[in-house]
């Protein structure tokens, strides 16, 4: 940590892993009403159960996003933040933006597209968080250093913010109220977000390896160009069966094909630059975390969404378990994994603690990691075996579910255990290690 | 990383590329739009009845439970042909009367059975949602889902 400013990025950290710790918990009271279905049936129904997690996923990821620019932004432009105190006051508007939204739901207040259900206001208020935020960190980075790791990221929160705003409109049409709802969902998570990515990655692996940084930002405009260029087009795969034209299929299945690429990119990226830099950096657990994100969000991202990308294959995995199965390994290894990466790299120089719980916190790592892989296969195996009963023999939805409950029963166990790792995740990051005092320094 | 591709050159090509992909997405969700409210999706039948049942259908967020056009939480059936599936095509009325009986028995308390909660819809409710369940079964979805099941 070189500049005081750096420290607003401690209130974000601290929100998202409360948030996290939320999202993971209802995670496993879903997974619950899968197995035993009556449970909390009359108080807390599972459609509001998946809105939190959805929602608290999100706002949390988000806020990580937040924290991690906050913490950058001043290295990579060599000036404090604009105004420390309006982001510490986005911070609480956020925070009690999304303390609101949650209440409600557990009221029964809520909209229904998913993963916009937030009440008109909240979407408003939600619009005001990120006006601060831009303001602060446009300003930022206009008096300062312009770097392409800082552009790059300003870009993407930029363009995340303008896509939002589909979220005021509800068009009265489903299918096209469907197509611009992707506006937000795809072009967040399959388009603008992997620049937030890509930029963070950048920035970690600069400080983590030591290699040039003339090397590091060619590498990130090669993948933020793959992103996009694959990645708009690609949001094609989710036009085939909504009421949209027949092409959508043909440009939908190339593009998102294609849209594994820059997931490689990213794990070739990372290994290279790990392996030309050669640096010995004694934050070994960032390094962990920011090698693990690249390699799972290929697989999660990248190859389990090649899985069902292809339209004559997606006509019948369409809505099943396999989308379920693609949904959790891709937000775990592209967005969870990156957020815990900055986190672990930044919070130990934020709080100034050397090394800190390092090992607990890559145990951290390797049990979560191994939940969320065993939750996937089993939701992958679940959504095959649903795939064919109901999508080829014809097979009623609700028998289907039945037969599949075994897989539900390993989720279960599996949504425990991430718990669990998440638990050992958030203490490592939070408490101080014992042996702090006879670590050397960290570097920065 | 070629030496010869400089910085500059790598940015170009970033924001040409993007500007590039981006301006012929638009003109293709442009063309889609005309197409949805044109042809597949009997826009002129969007009545104030199915747009107030499209509203039920949110204020009740029934797609985090259920999907429609394979969207939404993997919990409960598919609805988009929900209308098809009791027979709505054949006997208007009697898919009417069975979906109505059906929100007012819920839950239905069988053991080890999902339950969908009461929402106390009042008559107006239940058939402007069931009018919108009948318009989203007619959009041309390019024959999915491949059959009554959902």
């Amino acid at each position: 940590m070189q500049y005081e400013s750096q420290r607003v990025a401690l209130y974000y950290f601290g929100g998202a892993l409360a948030l996290f710790v939320a999202q993971v918990l209802f995670g496993l009271l879903a997974g619950l009403v899968y197995v035993a279905p009556h449970f909390l049936a009359e108080t807390i129904p599972f459609n509001v159960l998946r809105m939190i997690h959805t929602n608290a996923l999100i706002v949390w990821l988000l806020m990580g996003f937040f924290g991690a620019a906050y913490y950058l932004l001043p290295e990579e432009t060599e000036n404090d933040i604009h105004s420390p105190k309006l982001a510490i006051a986005q911070f609480w508007l956020f925070l009690i933006g999304a303390a609101a939204a949650v209440i409600g739901y557990l009221f029964g207040i809520h909209g229904g597209r998913e993963f916009l259900e937030q009440p008109l206001w909240i979407r408003i208020a939600i619009v005001v968080v990120a006006l601060m935020f831009l303001y602060n960190g446009t300003m930022t980075l206009l008096k300062g250093r312009k770097t392409v790791v800082a552009n790059v990221l300003m870009l993407g929160l930029w363009l995340a913010a303008l896509l939002f705003l589909f979220a005021l409109w509800v068009p009265a049409n489903l299918s096209v109220d469907k197509m611009y709802w992707w506006w937000i969902v795809h072009l967040w998570v399959e388009g603008v977000w992997e620049l937030i990515m890509a930029s963070i990655m950048a920035f970690m692996l600069i400080r983590l390896t030591g290699v040039d940084r003339e090397v590091v930002e060619k590498w990130l405009y090669l993948i933020v160009s793959l992103t996009l260029f694959t990645g708009i087009l690609g949001t094609g795969h989710h036009y085939y069966w909504i009421g949209t034209p027949g092409y959508w299929q043909w440009v939908g299945s190339i593009f998102s094909v294609l849209e594994v690429l820059p997931f490689f990119a990213m794990v070739v990226f990372a290994f290279y630059m790990v392996w030309k830099g050669g640096r010995d950096h004694p934050n070994k657990a960032a390094l962990l975390w920011a090698l693990g994100t690249a390699v799972m969000a290929f697989f999660g991202a990248g190859v389990w969404g090649f899985m069902h990308t292809l339209a004559p294959v997606n006509f019948y995995t369409h809505g099943t378990q396999i989308t379920a199965a693609h949904g959790h390994l891709a937000f775990y290894g592209a967005y969870v994994m990156l957020n815990i990466a900055i986190m672990t790299y930044a919070m130990p120089n934020l709080l100034k603690r050397a090394p800190y719980n390092q090992v607990l916190n890559m145990w951290g790592f390797w049990v979560t990691t191994a939940a969320m892989a065993f939750m996937t296969f089993t939701l992958t195996f679940a959504g095959v075996v649903q795939t064919h009963l109901q999508r080829v023999m014809g097979m009623d939805y609700m028998q289907v579910q039945q037969e599949i409950e075994l897989f539900y029963m390993y989720r279960l166990g599996a949504g425990a255990v991430v718990v669990i790792g998440v638990l050992l995740i958030v203490y490592s990051l939070v408490v101080p290690g014992r042996r702090q005092a006879a670590e050397a320094p960290a570097a920065e | 990383m070629a030496e010869r591709l400089t910085k500059s050159a790598a940015r170009n090509v970033f924001y040409g590329g993007t500007i590039f992909f981006f301006v012929v997405f638009v003109a293709l969700v442009a063309q889609s739009h005309s197409y949805i409210v044109t042809k597949s999706s009997n826009d002129d039948k969007l009545t104030a009845d199915v747009k107030a049942g499209k509203l039920v259908w949110e204020e009740h967020s029934c797609i985090n439970c259920h999907t429609i056009m394979g969207e939404g939480a993997y919990f409960a059936p598919e609805l988009s042909n929900v209308w098809v599936r009791y027979g709505g095509r054949e006997d208007p009325e009697g898919a009417r009367q069975a979906l109505k009986a059906w929100f007012e028995s819920q839950p239905t308390g069988i053991p080890g059975r999902r339950q969908m909660p009461q929402f106390n819809l009042s008559e107006e409710e239940m058939d402007n949602l069931i009018d919108f369940l009948r318009w989203t079964s007619k959009v041309d979805t390019q024959g999915w889902p491949p059959n009554k099941a959902g």
